[in-house]
Order: C-alpha cells, then sequence, then structure tokens
C-alpha cells in the first residue's frame, strides 16, 4: 500500500482505516492488547455515571488507552432522545479537555438499536452549530446519509446490520450508493461479524469500518482484531486496484497459442 | 442539605465546592461534572458552591463502541 492512502478525519491523517470501539472486553488489559493488534488510532469510548465512592486510585479506561496516543471518539450510544445525546457530548468534551470529536447516536429502538433518524438530525444539527465535529451513526438510507452530510456532518456512518448483531453488510448496493454520493468519509458502523465482512465494505469503498463486537466477542479478541486489521487492509488494497468484471462463464489462463496437441 | 449526585439523593454540608465534594466522595481521576444540566467547567470546580437542590451529574469515560 503506498504511504499516502491515509484516512482523513477532520483534517487529520490516519494510516489505519479501522475503528474500534472498547466495550464488553474481560478487562482493560485485553482491551488495550485488542486495541494495540487492531492497529487502530481512533477509539471510542462511552461517557457514563462515576461509581460514588470508589476507590481511590481506582483503574480507568483512559489509563490504558491514553489519549495523547489515541484519538479519542467518545459515543452517545444509550441515548434515545436528542437531547441526551447532546448534553452528553458537551459532557464528553469538558472530560477530554476540549476535544470535540464526537460519534453521535440516537437510537431509536432496544430491540434492534436502529437509529432514531428524525431525533439524529436534530441532534446533529445542535452539536455542528456548537462547533462538535460528529461522526454520525445512521441506516443505510442514502438519502439520509447525504442529509446529515448536509448539516455539517464530518463523516457519515451507516450501519451494515444492527450493533452487536455480526450479521455481515446486509444491503451493499445502499453502501455503494452512499458511497458514490459522499464528499465526506463514509464508514461502514456496526453488523461486522468476521474479516470477510470489513474486507467486503472496504470492497465497496468505504473510506473505513467501526466496530467492536466482533473483536470483543471473538474467542480470542486479540488474534481477531488482527485479522480485522488485514481484513480492513486488503479490502482497502483490493478497492484501490480494481476488481477483475465478472462473467458468467470461463475465461481460460493459459493461451491456447503454442499448444503441442 | 440535600442534593442529587447521579441520580441519588444526597445529604450534604452547606456550602460544598465541587473540589470539596469530589473528595469527600473519593472521586479522582478524568471527570466531567453537570449541574442542573450545565456543564461546568474544571476551572470552576473550586468556585461552584452547592446549592440546595443542585442536580449533579459526574461522569467518566468506560468501555463502548
Amino acid at each position: 500500500m503506498t504511504q499516502d492512502d491515509n484516512l482523513i478525519i477532520d483534517g487529520h491523517a490516519y494510516s489505519s482505516r479501522l475503528l474500534v470501539g472498547t466495550g464488553k472486553y474481560k478487562d482493560f488489559e485485553e482491551t488495550q492488547k485488542a486495541i494495540e493488534a487492531s492497529g487502530a488510532e481512533i477509539v471510542t469510548v462511552a461517557i457514563r455515571r462515576t461509581n460514588i465512592g470508589q476507590e481511590k486510585g481506582e483503574k480507568n479506561l483512559l489509563d490504558y488507552i491514553p489519549p495523547d496516543k489515541y484519538t479519542l471518539l467518545p459515543n452517545t450510544a444509550g441515548c434515545y432522545d436528542a437531547d441526551s445525546a447532546v448534553r452528553t457530548c458537551r459532557l464528553a468534551r469538558e472530560l477530554l479537555d476540549g476535544h470535540d470529536l464526537v460519534k453521535l447516536e440516537v437510537l431509536g429502538d432496544q430491540k434492534t438499536l436502529f437509529p432514531d433518524i428524525p431525533a439524529t438530525l436534530v441532534a446533529a444539527e445542535t452539536l455542528v452549530k456548537d462547533g462538535f465535529k460528529v461522526m454520525v451513526y445512521t441506516t443505510d438510507d442514502p438519502i439520509m446519509a447525504k442529509r446529515l452530510e448536509e448539516l455539517g456532518c464530518i463523516a457519515v456512518m451507516p450501519l451494515a446490520a444492527p450493533i452487536g448483531s455480526g450479521l455481515g453488510i446486509r444491503n451493499p448496493y445502499n453502501i455503494r450508493t452512499i458511497i458514490e454520493n459522499a464528499s465526506v468519509p463514509i464508514l461502514v458502523d456496526a453488523g461486522v461479524g468476521t474479516a470477510s465482512d470489513a474486507a467486503i465494505a472496504m470492497e465497496l469503498g468505504c473510506d473505513g469500518v467501526l466496530m467492536n463486537t466482533a473483536i470483543a466477542e471473538a474467542k480470542d479478541p486479540i488474534l481477531m482484531a488482527s485479522a480485522m486489521k488485514k481484513g480492513i487492509e486488503a479490502g482497502r488494497e483490493a478497492f484501490r486496484a480494481g476488481r477483475m468484471p465478472r462473467r458468467a462463464y470461463a475465461s481460460a489462463s493459459s493461451p491456447i497459442d503454442g499448444a503441442f496437441f | 442539605m440535600q442534593v442529587t449526585i447521579n441520580g441519588e439523593l444526597r445529604n450534604v454540608s452547606e456550602n460544598l465546592t465541587i473540589i470539596d465534594l469530589l473528595n469527600e466522595m473519593k472521586i479522582d481521576g478524568k471527570i466531567a461534572v453537570e449541574v442542573n444540566q450545565e456543564i461546568l467547567p474544571r476551572s470552576q470546580f473550586g468556585d461552584y458552591h452547592l446549592k440546595p437542590g443542585d442536580t449533579l451529574e459526574i461522569v467518566h469515560a468506560i468501555g463502548g463502541g
């Protein structure tokens, strides 16, 4: 891969096109090792209440995923309305000393975790006006993806399948249409189950893939993180190389000329 | 006086600052605080004195996707 094939997010160049979450791991050590193996440079975190009366010196995720080493991407996971998503982002910005890159997700339903699109649009507009750099989780609807881009989101992240489902790219045609229409990075966020899913997303022309469960819930998360890294890289190279056309019938690889029989 | 901290009703002494409160609750590390749904910048933790009925959220970063 050439050196300058970087993912550009908010003016920063990243050599890895794999973004990973930090949820569902056994402990912080495993989280740290998996992220290292994935090669990811952008890492999502959630914002939650502290325990009141916690032990002084209790371990903190940020000790394992230091903000000076990784670009942290605080999410609004668990928010079911625009207001709580906006509050979460403001708390995250304060927590991370003015860091204004956020992953916006406003959920609509606990069973599917599909996004509530009207609420997502409201929250995105408020956050963009408030100076946030918004990477937004959405459905694989090309019209909504474009609308979110027009609102000023710096990246649009359609789901490939429901969050944590591992079902893979359910609608490659929509993902491709979203990519064709876009002038901001498009990342598949959610639904990837294994390395080939990540490769398919990248072969479609996605700028990157964000995943959590596919790595964290693998039997060996660290090995899967490494597999995902390779899947992303292979898919990206295949996309850039340009695949051969599909044909209905065979096309011999060895020439007929010079045959002695 | 009573204030609500992370959804729990708590009795705290009058005029407590956020710094005092965090010390009392043994909360250290990287956190952010919201008072009555408004962000309270870290630089003001020593200046803000809790009032009866204040609602606080004290948050930190945890694992998530």
